[in-house]
């Protein structure tokens, strides 16, 4: 079972508290009714599923009950980082160069 | 390569069984094929066998990163049914339901098919109307299924515990008489020596590392890490790592991978009839023919290619085991494991082209693939071999989710995600 650090609680806490939410920083299009069928398709349902560094969204749902983000290596399932709702991604390829120094 | 049968088996057992030869080669990959599949998986295997015999392409090569069948083809829970709701996935997996049933005749091996039946179990009044409703539809299409009473179910499967006072009494289940399981290996084994026989190529150890595209975009060949392989048709069965293998051609792909938990229990008596299912406590069993309880348990709810997943996933599925089977409350596990599984949107496979020309996939099986092995081949090589889909694949485009014409089978998909 995955423990996970809530940025808002500042406890690390079982997996069992949380939510999966998927992968994040997928914006909601500004204009909804100006998306082509392809773009739809990319919003909706197009995923980045990347076997290495991924940002994805966590809910503490049996905590604070709020959303946050975190960057996790989808191989080994460790968390490299986790920050708050609103606060820019991280850059990857940095994080992976720091990762292997 | 000698043809298995009575007497084989007779003269091998004179010489103590250390004569038998190897039921594949192990070749060096050539400069260029026809056809070249990323995957020796079941779905792989089974695209070359059926590309081979079907549609006379033998220069054809499976190449696989790892050892063939070594993915989620071993690592499944060998279950086959074809109970799913809509009339394209009813086609689709019914057809490997034909294929099944003399499956081991046409490979001349043993893939020890068992059509034991498979109860899925109704714990709630939903559950009741979503199964009944998944029954009259298949009946509608011709498929088998069929309702029973909770009485009716335990006579089916003595084991199982009706009783009221349960947190989710059973209220009633939907049985696929002529589903079943089969040994999963022995399906991969079987494919591979069928397809090496008519002259397929099987590359182990043999990784792609990138996908080589000409000036008008079309396939040329894969990169691997034995050296160029050149190829006008290019497809991809590559299972939970579909997503990496096409982003090397520069293809998004509306999949998530996530584990998928499996495990066994230790050897007893046969004591357990069929495959019993319940989506809504996540639990299903069956007993394989050594006499281990084989137990699938859930997805975890994060994407990761770990091979492994939390231990209260399988925790929370032997609760529901232990309820539902009381009998079994102080079987000892001995093992568990995790096999990573590409999820799409619709619960419904992608098999067909992709917006590079010469470049197909057969993805998205999720949790449920190895039931549609035989078919998903079949169909997969007609793709490949005539550059457009059989009937039965032509619903299961990429496309799909551009249009909107999704084929939406998360109810009949027996894992919870």
């Amino acid at each position: 079972m995955l423990l996970i650090t809530c940025p808002y609680c500042g406890v690390e806490r079982p997996e069992i508290e949380f939510r999966y939410a998927g992968e994040a920083h997928i914006a909601r299009p500004a204009e909804p009714s100006k998306l082509t069928d392809e773009e739809w398709a990319e919003y909706l349902y197009m995923r980045t599923n990347p076997k290495g560094l991924l940002a994805e969204r966590w809910r503490h749902a049996h905590g604070c009950g709020r959303f946050f983000n975190a960057i996790r290596d989808t191989v080994s399932d460790r968390f490299v980082t986790i920050y708050k709702m609103g606060e820019a991604k991280p850059d990857l390829e940095r994080l992976v160069v720091e990762a292997a120094q | 390569m000698s043809r298995f049968n009575f007497w084989e088996l007779a003269k091998n057992a004179l010489s103590a069984h250390e004569n038998w030869g190897r039921q594949w080669r192990a070749p060096e990959p050539k400069a260029e094929y026809d056809v070249v599949i990323i995957g020796a998986g079941g779905h792989g295997l089974a695209t070359a066998y059926y590309l081979a015999k079907e549609h006379g392409v033998t220069n054809v090569a499976v190449l696989e990163k790892g050892w063939l069948g070594g993915g989620n083809t071993g690592r499944n829970t060998t279950i086959v049914r074809s109970n799913y709701l809509w009339e394209e996935s009813e086609g689709l997996y019914d057809h490997a339901m034909d294929l099944w049933q003399d499956l081991s005749q046409e490979l001349n091996y043993n893939i020890m098919y068992s059509a034991r039946g498979v109860m899925m179990l109704a714990h709630t009044i939903h559950d009741i109307q979503v199964f009944k409703r998944h029954v009259y539809a298949n009946r509608l299409a011709g498929v088998q299924n069929e309702w029973l009473t909770a009485e009716e179910a335990k006579e089916y499967c003595p084991p199982l515990n009706i009783s009221k006072n349960m947190r989710y009494p059973v209220l009633g289940a939907a049985l696929q008489r002529k589903a079943g399981v089969a040994r999963h290996d022995a399906v991969a084994w079987g494919y591979a020596r069928g397809a090496d026989k008519y002259g397929v190529d099987i590359i182990q150890n043999c990784a792609v590392t990138g996908i080589r595209r000409g000036a008008d975009g079309a396939v040329e060949g894969v990169e691997t890490s034995r050296g160029l392989i050149r190829a006008k048709r290019v497809g991809v069965v590559a299972a939970g790592h579909t997503t990496t293998v096409m982003d090397m051609a520069g293809v998004r792909m509306p999949l998530e991978s996530y584990p998928l938990q499996a495990l066994v229990s230790e050897p007893v008596k046969p004591c357990f009839p069929c495959v019993v299912m319940s989506n809504t406590i996540h639990a299903y069993m069956s007993q394989s023919d050594k006499g281990e309880l084989v137990i699938g348990a859930g997805t975890d709810q994060y994407i990761s290619y770990s091979q492994t997943g939390g231990l209260q996933i399988p925790a929370h599925t032997i609760e529901a085991i232990c309820e539902l089977f009381p009998m079994f409350r102080r079987m000892r596990m001995l093992r568990n494991w995790g096999g990573t599984v590409d999820v799409t949107p619709d619960r419904s496979p992608i098999i067909g082209k992709t917006p590079v020309p010469g470049l197909f996939v057969n993805c998205g099986w999720g949790t449920g693939g190895f039931k549609a092995t035989p078919g998903s081949g079949h169909v997969f090589a007609h793709t490949l071999a005539r550059g457009e889909p059989h009937p039965i694949n032509a619903p299961f485009t990429l496309d799909r989710f551009r249009t909107g014409r999704l084929i939406d089978e998360a109810a009949a998909a027996a894992v919870a995600h």
